[in-house]
């Protein structure tokens, strides 16, 4: 008897509540609302919050722009840099900025190789901000060179000397290390764009959008074959941006490791680059992300779980740096090198004394606030936490002069111009990946239109 | 949409997820060659259901970076060891290791460009033009709706086999798609 009820019940099974998981979209949101919500940022009014950052951004990298020409036409004398073979500002703005856009590859490739869902809400902007802080960065190598005509010099070109390019230099290293961190993250964006560029082409009412979408959108019809050689090629280009994220920044520390000074000759430093930079680089997201949220009313799809899950990565690599500058004075101590533990007292000690402070407790000590829940979830405390993450990792070794400065702070300008106009013409969520990861893209469920019972 | 233009296919509409996997595998079952599915967003199990073997765009990435890496080493040993070759620091004129960061760099370069360039190719895009585009119920595949589009042009097409083939899948709309 007991057998045969048994029989007669399909066997649903139930998910403990305790176990269910945070849906990715919040309220149930339909296909439909994702295209409209996030394609309509991109059609609507231009909001007057937009056209203000608009502006002050822009003036700020005409300011950039503006002290570059003067560096040009007048010299690197006009810097506070008084040593001849140094790089001063230059160097540490150029590794800032090149590790902003380390977290931006986490996001696209990592994450997607470890299959965080939740990536999908954020890996867009992410990526973007990869790409506009790559340029910010290579701006300094180029203009640091003092005779910026000879640019050039650095590529394997055939030149009117006959000589070429010495490969033995980590410098060189850097330069094809940077312009492929370039190229693929602009790759591996682009190829991210084509479904929602065909969704805003589909959507387009006015002829210039149909034109322009229509073709960067590549004729994509979202057929299931080419979706097939689309998630093959995401798949790998995700595989390869992985080792290329790690080996970037490693290259771009040997640039300090493989010289000969004391605090900088050592081991450690690509480990601790790569986690530093992922680091400030989650910092920069949150930063970008949060006030977006919240002006586009995105809560739904950048709810307050992607939140958290952000503030635990930068719990995890601000430990990771945390451990790399206890790690480093350990070993000054260890290695019995007079100079090595010099430097490093002098650093903690010495007449920077407060910039070193400054440095572990915004990088260091900030960030463990985040073991706590409700920091994490609190959105007004990330976004403050996020921006100690990061501004401090630049810290200054000399006197500057306000060429220097204005120089730095006009390439945040010039950052916030470019990811401006992307949110404003380009959807800054990936609407198709998004789709993807709702209940209503899985066939085996009720919303996806699965019957009760299982549909198989 | 007048007669005289040529009949492409039938275009069959679906409204989710679970009725288009299903209506694939009829398709499929059905022995169909020239047909595909259309969704606005990859659907997982859809290559089974489709029965689609595995994507060739990793045999580009492959040579990709093989080439990468090959155009590396020899550039640096063409280069620093034996059209110019200075020796610095009494270091050999080409050592694996420090000819190593840029050909591995260069590898991922080689390797992505070709893997984008092996996605287009066997996908046979950038199409200016397509026909299903004609279709004005078509946009909504990048909105939340899905298609299944036979070809005319396959072996086993029939204008009223198909259509009832394709209606007794769960479409609730079949279309004529003319070119």
């Amino acid at each position: 008897m007991a057998e045969q009820l048994i029989r007669d019940v399909p066997i649903i099974p139930v998910t403990p509540p305790e176990l269910e998981r945070i849906p990715l979209v919040a309220h149930r949101r339909s296909l439909g609302w994702l295209s409209d919500t996030i394609a309509g940022i991109v059609e609507g009014k231009t909001p007057m919050w937009w056209k203000i950052s608009f502006a002050i951004a822009f003036t700020i990298m005409v300011v950039c722009f503006s002290c570059i020409t003067y560096l040009m036409a007048t010299g690197v004398g006009v810097w506070g840099l008084m040593v001849p073979v140094a790089w001063a500002w230059d160097i540490t703005n150029f590794v800032w900025w090149i590790g902003i856009g380390h977290a931006g590859t986490l996001i696209s490739a990592i994450l997607f190789l470890l299959r965080q869902r939740w990536r999908t809400s954020i890996n867009r902007a992410a990526e973007a901000m990869t790409i506009f802080a790559v340029i910010c960065a290579g701006i300094f190598p180029l203009i640091h060179i003092g005779r910026i005509w000879y640019g050039w010099w650095l590529l394997p070109i055939p030149n009117a000397n006959s000589i070429w390019p010495q490969f033995r230099s980590p410098l060189l290293w850097d330069v094809f290390a940077v312009s492929t961190y370039f190229t693929v993250s602009l790759l591996f964006w682009y190829m991210g764009l084509i479904p929602d560029l065909a969704t805003m082409r589909d959507r387009a009412r006015t002829k210039i959008r149909k034109i322009l979408y229509g073709l960067f959108a590549l004729g994509w019809t979202g057929s299931n074959r080419h979706w097939s050689n689309y998630e093959k090629a995401y798949l790998i280009l995700a595989g390869l941006s992985t080792p290329l994220v790690l080996s970037v920044h490693s290259v771009v520390s040997f640039d300090f490791a493989v010289s000969q000074l004391p605090g900088w000759h050592t081991t450690i430093f690509p480990p601790y680059f790569v986690a530093g930079a992922i680091f400030s680089g989650f910092g920069m997201v949150l930063t970008l992300v949060l006030p977006l949220r919240t002006l586009c009313k995105l809560q739904d799809v950048i709810t307050i779980r992607h939140i958290e899950l952000m503030g635990k990565v930068v719990l995890a690599t601000g430990s990771m740096v945390g451990y790399a500058y206890g790690m480093e004075f350990f070993i000054a101590w260890y290695g019995g090198n007079p100079y090595e533990l010099y430097a490093f007292k002098n650093r903690a000690f010495g007449p920077y004394w407060w910039a070193y402070w400054t440095m572990i407790s915004c990088n260091v000590i900030c960030p463990q606030l985040f073991w706590f829940k409700a920091v994490r979830s609190n959105v007004v405390i990330v976004f403050i936490i996020s921006i100690f993450v990061y501004i401090p990792s630049n810290c200054a070794y000399y006197s500057p002069t306000w060429v220097d400065i204005w120089t730095f702070i006009g390439t945040i300008g010039l950052f916030m111009t470019l990811f401006l106009l992307f949110q404003r013409f380009l959807p800054m969520i990936a609407i198709a990946e998004v789709k993807g990861v709702t209940p209503q893209a899985d066939p085996h469920h009720p919303l996806g239109g699965a019957k009760v019972g299982g549909h198989h | 949409m007048p007669e005289s233009m040529n009949k492409v296919g039938l275009l069959a509409e679906f409204e989710s997820t679970a009725a288009i996997l299903h209506a694939a595998t009829v398709v499929r079952d059905a022995g169909y060659r020239r047909w595909d599915v259309f969704t606005p967003f990859p659907v997982h199990g859809m290559d089974e259901a489709m029965g689609l073997g595995n994507s060739k765009v990793g045999w580009f990435s492959f040579i990709g970076g093989v080439t990468g890496f090959t155009t590396g080493m020899v550039m640096i040993w063409w280069m620093n060891a034996f059209d110019y070759s200075i020796i610095v620091g009494g270091k050999p004129l080409l050592s694996p290791i420090y000819a190593f960061p840029v050909s591995y760099e260069l590898t991922i370069l080689l390797g992505s460009i070709a893997s984008l360039l092996g996605m287009l190719v066997l996908n046979r895009l950038p199409r200016l033009y397509n026909p299903i585009f004609r279709s004005t119920r078509f946009h909504l595949v990048t909105h939340d709706r899905f298609f299944i589009a036979i070809e005319a042009n396959d072996p086993k097409f029939s204008d009223s086999e198909t259509r009832n083939l394709l209606q007794n899948a769960g479409s609730t709309h079949v279309e004529e798609v003319r070119d």
